[in-house]
């Protein structure tokens, strides 16, 4: 009615009597500004996806695989600590100069030494100078451990958050069907989830990687895509059923009748008119999902099963912390944990306060 | 109840179908072939053509299917071309003609049967499986007992603490316990426990099962304890709270019962149920659940058994364990609701 009077254009201007009452995500977000540690954690999380960006975009840890530092250097708050991975590294020039055997009159490629010698002579060598101590220490290649946090940070967000989108997407489009067609399609759809829920989750995502990594026409997606596609195909049954069961709900009600009454087709009635109404779900649902995925993409990456060896994420990372925490380097590590558990508590809170907020049920 | 079980055990059917076609689809079709994925490295196109024969990936799909369902159906010990073509020697064993090893594959060839084995070490899987799930179990079982326990008794405990600084110490204290790595817990208990303070062995494993329990199980049980109870806690506390702000409580409280009688009569009993639902969503992970303790305590499980599989597209170990695991979670899941009635009187079989 309202929309009708705007359209006139002869009317006066709208009076404040008219006044539209706030939505539900207005309504949300009027209450989620009221929770103080829904916002801290938004804020946490923002400054997280913030970071995740700058790092994609070559704004902030550019320079992440550079070799910036000597082996295992110290963090600078602990510059005196000894380093004697470092030390080893930097005694072997003095070890070649130890003399070699003279094997030149057997060695057939002794005449050509000369030659190679000098060819090598004409190639530019820049010898970075390495650091003694990083910000927050160097691995076993002296890279600077803080910037290997923030790619390892962009690798392991975009994977959670992209698998949770295509997980929220292939559960709601299928809840939808099933819930709101029922009949015939929604056994299929029934049946399909009963297949996939009956495999422990575990197997299934370990079944998944197994036949991915092993297919000829898949290995060009290999990496990111991958565990994206692997998490994504096997973590969509929770968010089915709780879409299903909402379009189910939501099927009978009388502004469905209504919308059918004035011709608005199935596709049109399920995703334009419901979908919105439980849209909120959805949300809920992707915030919680990503915290799962991120998770889940650590440990598979840890496993060798996730992202390949030459880029980096905090489950490749803790990789390499647990063979170097053993020589006493524990920064890799902590670096990975902390910064994992930093936006995994942010993400969990701000899911417990989206839930909240977008429950009208709680107030 | 008879008849509901029957009923139910006639609904597996299209299910556990519909996990063999998931499963025959994943590895046969989206794996790549499996004759290449078995040849590795060979190239040679008739050794490549007799694997397939081998393998019987070069009938059509649904004789493939076939196959395949007659497997599942004799446990695994049975390939189809075993059961068929008594004459024809296996050809993937007979690597050493004329050996001891030989002439019993023969011996056992002639008698029909050759039971589906390893790609990797040629090893039967139903032998696989069956030894590997005791030391899964003789972590697990224990892991599963003391976490609902513990998680039941801290659970009344913060419950009954509702509300105050303790209560929310507790909660957020689980919250941030929750998001550190499971990978990061193992890490540094192994490091702290096992190689600084050397209360515990680092990894490994023994042929008795007391030497198991007593030495080698303790720190991983209490590492899948200590992170399972976090989760455990807040679950269990939600369960409490609905139940205590029922009105039969409010009655209970009025005519005088003492507060502890109320929580460990009232309360308690009613929320086992929604506990012991949990319990039942959890329990068909016990077989693979354990598999990055098993990685990492070096413990010769299913779970590392499946993980060293899937790094190997060790394809015949995988699928036998995924379809058996799904079989056992179906079986596992009509067992929880039949125990429902035991539980609840007012669980009606429809």
């Amino acid at each position: 009615m309202s929309a009708a009077f705007m359209n006139t254009p002869s009317t006066a201007p709208a009076a404040p009597l008219h006044q539209p009452s706030p939505g539900l995500w207005m309504l949300a977000w009027r209450r989620l500004k009221h929770d103080k540690v829904g916002m801290v954690s938004l804020a946490v999380v923002i400054i997280f996806l913030l970071m995740m960006v700058g790092s994609y975009t070559g704004l902030i840890a550019k320079n992440w695989s550079k070799e910036a530092g000597v082996s295992y250097a110290n963090p600078s708050f602990m510059a005196g600590a000894e380093n004697l991975e470092a030390v080893r590294t930097k005694a072997d020039p003095n070890a070649i100069k130890i003399e070699p055997v003279d094997l030149s009159d057997i060695d057939p490629l002794a005449p050509r030494y000369k030659e190679w010698a000098e060819r090598t002579a004409k190639i530019k060598t820049t010898e970075t100078p390495r650091a003694e101590t990083l910000p927050f220490g160097g691995d076993k290649w002296g890279r600077d451990v803080l910037q290997k946090a923030i790619k390892g940070a962009e690798t392991s967000i975009f994977v959670g958050l992209f698998a949770a989108l295509f997980a929220v997407f292939i559960g709601t489009t299928l809840g939808a069907i099933s819930g709101y067609m029922g009949g015939k399609i929604g056994d299929l759809l029934e049946w399909f989830y009963n297949v996939f829920t009956s495999i422990p989750y575990i197997l299934l995502i370990l079944a998944f990687a197994a036949v991915f990594a092993s297919s000829p026409q898949l290995a060009a997606y290999k990496g990111v895509p991958m565990v994206v596609a692997i998490l994504a195909f096997t973590g969509w049954t929770g968010i089915y059923r709780l879409i299903r069961s909402e379009y189910i709900k939501h099927a009978s009600r009388e502004y469905v009748k209504a919308a059918q009454a004035i011709g608005a087709s199935n596709s049109r009635r399920m995703f334009v008119h419901i979908l919105p109404n439980v849209s909120h779900v959805c949300l809920v649902q992707l915030s919680q999902h990503v915290v799962q995925f991120i998770k889940a993409e650590v440990i598979l990456s840890y496993l060798g099963l996730g992202v390949p060896v030459d880029s980096v994420s905090w489950g490749t990372m803790l990789a390499e912390a647990q063979s170097e925490l053993v020589i006493g380097k524990w920064w890799q590590l902590a670096a990975a944990g902390i910064s994992m558990a930093i936006l995994v508590t942010a993400f969990s809170m701000l899911t417990d306060s989206l839930r909240d907020a977008l429950d009208p049920k709680i107030k | 109840m008879g008849a509901y079980v029957l009923r139910r055990l006639w609904q597996m059917i299209p299910t556990l179908a519909g996990v063999m076609l998931l499963i025959f689809v994943l590895f046969n079709w989206v794996g790549g072939d499996p004759a290449l994925v078995l040849a590795g490295k060979i190239t040679n196109k008739d050794q490549i053509e007799n694997i397939r024969k081998q393998l019987g990936v070069d009938q059509p799909a649904y004789v493939q299917l076939g196959y395949f369902a007659f497997e599942v159906a004799t446990g695994f010990t049975c390939t189809w071309k075993s059961y068929t073509d008594k004459a024809e020697p296996p050809k993937l064993d007979a690597k050493t003609p004329g050996s001891a090893a030989d002439s019993a594959t023969k011996a056992k060839a002639n008698s029909g049967c050759q039971a589906v084995r390893s790609w990797a070490t040629n090893e039967e899987v139903p032998k696989i499986l069956t030894t590997r799930i005791t030391p899964t179990l003789t972590i697990m079982i224990p892991v599963l007992i003391l976490e609902t326990l513990l998680g039941v008794i801290l659970a009344i405990g913060v419950a009954y603490a509702r509300g105050t600084l303790t209560d929310r110490m507790i909660m957020m204290i689980c919250t941030v316990a929750m998001s550190v790595s499971f990978l990061v817990y193992i890490i540094v208990a192994q490091y702290i426990f096992g190689f600084q303070l050397g209360w515990f062995p680092v990894q490994g494993w023994s042929d008795s099962f007391w030497k198991n329990i007593t030495y080698y199980a303790p720190l991983p049980i209490a590492l899948a304890v200590f992170v399972g109870l976090a989760p455990a806690l807040r679950l269990y506390r939600s369960f409490f709270l609905d139940e205590i702000n029922n009105e039969y409580v409010r009655t209970a409280r009025a005519k005088g019962v003492p507060e502890k009688t109320v929580m460990m009569k009232h309360v308690l009993r009613n929320a086992m149920i929604p506990i012991l639902t949990n319990i039942g969503i959890a329990l068909p992970g016990i077989f693979v659940g354990s598999f990055l303790l098993e990685t990492f305590f070096s413990i010769p499980g299913l779970g590392r058994e499946i993980l060293v599989a899937v790094n190997r597209s060790d394809f015949p170990v995988i699928k036998a364990a995924t379809v058996y695991l799904a079989m056992v979670t179906m079986i596992i899941n009509l067992l929880v609701d039949v125990l429902y009635k035991a539980v609840d009187p007012r669980v009606t079989f429809k």
